[in-house]
């Protein structure tokens, strides 16, 4: 079974590779993984996929959380999230198959980002059946290359406690919305 | 104030009064700071040495113990002990120098990218970039060290950090966190589960070293049988009749028949290792099981736990034992006094008679420190111990080499080297003819401070327990195991290191050695040469269940099962 797990970071020295040491140490098989700054200063955020039956998940889980520069682990199964992958592809194109090829992105609602005479390239954001989808359907006109970012998630609904369980409910940022983020007072 | 002036007030600060380290280049200014410093730093003569000085440092007091290196080569040799630390949960300051930082990454003299090459063998690790985060880092790896399930934390610091001058403040001790304490719940539902069992039995680890009163009170109040894991011996004293010995593939009969008969098996402060549990499938079958331990990561890891308690082992069992009381279960303990009658037979004369006759000159104050083989699964099974942290072995890591600088740490925490408070405690040193040659260099540590540990050898001329594996499951090719042609003269050696060597091959000189061996003011060393192809058992074969168990050496049942026809 596939689990989709948010895990908070601090940004220090090697997280990532403390992180991703541990998987390969404990044998835990990962189908993607992104990292990016959160609305808290000091803290990253990773998105993760593992492949795993249920007392893995939770091993994994478990593991994780006892590294240091780990302050919390969440795994999505529990919950009702919302996740979307970005890919960019860059796809052959000739005056035969041009328009059929614009067809196809449109129904996708995928941007072209550029725009050559012999490639396109573009960008298209969804869910992981909607990216697989439209790599299927260009693939057939010649896919040159492509780079999808990794399923990046979130909890559904307004979850406000977070914070406190994060980051000790010492974040400004969310308890005001609309402050510059980042910046504390 | 330089970089190392402020690491050396902030281990001051936190009690620290003993280092066990090697200088280099690259941790020099430490070394010159430490001249002027009230910490005592004891010069081993390899840093492997020194991280399990630290590591028997740890265990016996129950705090911190520190172990110091340079750069490359000596951050290294620093590895074997810290992933022994970790596996057995002791509370490690490994400090490391590195080469300057404008030549980290370079390839540089003696480099070695030690907080990578530790980081799955510690805790936590952290180099220090700047001067004035010395003092700061170095309170927060021995907070972490020290806190929850305990460990080894490194901290590398480059030499130009070390040079530094610095303004900040030296760190105080954070307040110790508060015990952990159990869901009242849970320790209701766990609780009616215990006093409904027919066949109860705790099991005690390593990570309940400071829960023996609760253990004992617990086990008086509700008459359920307890077993000590090879980290836990001492937890429960081995002369109260309700002790059952050790589980596992060395373990007792009845220690392994009650895991595999139970219908309630509470483990406390363990973790269910493959050397405990054999064949994961086969364990405790018919048990429900109650998991305490601080580290949730080991609730589920292995064995299923019906219901686990996240908790300090001394709280959960304080609280469990509110909601218990006496288990009327005479039927369960005729078949537990059965198995307990069941020893396996052992030759006359032998490492188990000679390790008997040492443990017998011995007090329950004593502290045994083990190396790794056939010499260590009999000490822990024969010898009886009555209190917690008087046990020092390699349990998890089964490093080899562990014995001599282990009991060396533990003799320096008592304070046995300077006259201090080791009351009449004495450290004795059981190791093999091959472990001890992995750190013997470290009898001139031993010289050097005059550290009264008693070391024996016993010595049976090969790799013994590798050698048994090899005659059970190898049809008897004995292959790279064999020492006898090479093995030093362990007396002479001894006196090589101006070190008192004794030597017996049999149980009348070895009573007489023992005697003169512990007399000696100062460490001394005792070989017991004794035969060859001995073996250790109850046996349980790699790969097999508990219940699977082999209860005697069929060698013997081999003879027998002769002798009656």
């Amino acid at each position: 079974m596939k689990h989709i797990f948010s895990a908070f970071l601090r940004d220090e020295p090697r997280v990532l590779t403390r992180v991703t040491s541990l998987f390969a140490r404990r044998g835990y098989n990962i189908d993607s993984l992104s990292v990016g700054a959160t609305e808290e200063r000091g803290i990253s955020r990773m998105t993760f996929i593992a492949e795993a039956p249920e007392h893995m998940a939770d091993q994994i889980q478990r593991q994780l959380e006892k590294l240091e520069d780990v302050l919390k682990v969440i795994n999505h199964a529990d919950e009702k999230f919302v996740d979307r992958e970005l890919v960019l592809l860059k796809v052959r194109v000739s005056p035969e198959t041009r328009l059929e090829i614009r067809m196809i992105a449109e129904d996708f609602r995928a941007r072209n980002v550029d725009v050559g005479s012999k490639s396109y390239v573009f960008e298209v954001t969804g869910d992981e059946g909607k990216i697989t989808a439209f790599i299927q359907q260009m693939r057939p006109f010649g896919i040159i290359e492509t780079m999808r970012t990794g399923r990046v998630a979130l909890s559904r609904g307004s979850n406000a406690d977070i914070a406190s369980q994060v980051y000790g409910g010492e974040s400004t940022a969310l308890e005001h919305p609309l402050s510059d983020v980042g910046v504390r007072a | 104030m330089t970089g190392s002036e402020a690491l050396l007030k902030t281990l001051e600060a936190h009690g620290v009064r003993h280092i066990f380290g090697h200088p280099g280049g690259a941790i020099m200014p430490v070394y010159d700071a430490l001249y002027d410093s009230p910490i005592q730093h004891i010069l081993v003569r390899h840093e492997q040495g020194g991280g399990h000085a630290a590591e028997g440092y740890a265990r016996v007091t129950g705090g911190l113990g520190v172990c110091m290196a340079t750069s490359g080569p000596g951050a290294t040799n620093l590895v074997t002990a810290l992933a022994d630390a970790m596996l057995d949960s002791l509370p490690i300051l490994a400090i490391t120098g590195n080469v300057p930082s404008p030549l980290l990454g370079t390839d540089a003299f003696q480099e070695a990218d030690i907080t990578g090459i530790t980081m799955p063998i510690t805790k936590h690790n952290f180099l220090v970039r700047n001067a004035d985060d010395v003092s700061k880092t170095v309170a927060k790896a021995i907070a972490i060290a020290l806190e929850g399930r305990p460990g080894p934390v490194l901290v590398d610091i480059p030499k130009d950090v070390q040079q530094a001058q610095t303004n900040a403040p030296i760190e105080q001790p954070k307040t110790k966190p508060a015990r952990l304490e159990p869901n009242q719940a849970v320790i209701e539902k766990a609780a009616a589960l215990i006093q409904s069992a027919k066949q109860p039995v705790l099991m005690v680890g390593g990570g309940a070293c400071d829960a023996a009163p609760q253990i004992l009170e617990f086990a008086k109040k509700t008459g359920i049988p307890v077993i000590t894991t090879l980290m836990g011996l001492g937890n429960f004293p081995a002369s109260d009749p309700q002790w059952l010995g050790m589980p596992g593939m060395h373990g007792s009969v009845a220690s392994n028949r009650a895991i595999s008969q139970c219908d309630v098996l509470i483990g406390l402060g363990m973790r269910f290792d493959d050397r405990v549990t054999g064949k994961t499938s086969r364990f405790a079958k018919n048990a429900q099981i109650i998991h305490i331990d601080i580290d949730t990561a080991e609730h589920n890891k292995l064995i299923p736990a019906y219901i686990a308690v996240h908790a300090d082992s001394a709280a959960a069992l304080e609280a469990l034992t509110k909601h218990v009381s006496k288990l009327e279960t005479p039927d369960w303990w005729t078949k537990l006094e059965d198995w307990k009658a069941r020893q396996p037979k052992r030759p006359t004369w032998g490492a188990a008679e000679a390790i008997k006759m040492i443990s017998s000159q011995l007090s329950g104050a004593d502290i045994v420190v083990a190396d790794v083989g056939q010499h260590q699964m009999l000490t822990a099974q024969l010898h009886p111990f009555e209190q917690p942290r008087k046990w020092l072995n390699s349990g998890g890591a089964g490093t080899m080499g562990f014995c001599l600088p282990a009991a060396m740490g533990a003799a320096v925490a008592i304070g046995s080297h300077d006259g201090g408070d080791a009351k009449g405690v004495r450290v004795i040193g059981i190791a093999g003819d091959g472990s001890s040659q992995m750190t013997i260099q470290e009898l001139a540590t031993l010289r050097k401070y005059d550290i009264p540990v008693k070391f024996a050898v016993i010595n049976n001329g090969y790799l013994g327990m590798v050698r048994q594996w090899q005659e059970m499951f190898h049809s008897r090719r004995y292959s790279e195991v064999y020492l006898e042609d090479s093995n030093p003269d362990f007396p002479i050696l001894a006196s090589a290191y101006r070190i008192p060597g004794f030597a017996a091959d049999n149980a009348a000189d070895l009573e007489k050695c023992i005697r003169q061996w512990l007399e000696v003011d100062g460490p001394a060393v005792l070989e017991v040469r004794v035969p060859q192809e001995a073996n250790v058992f109850p046996m349980v074969p790699a790969g097999k269940g508990l219940d699977e168990m082999l209860d005697d050496d069929p060698k013997f049942l081999e003879a027998r099962e002769l002798a009656k026809v």
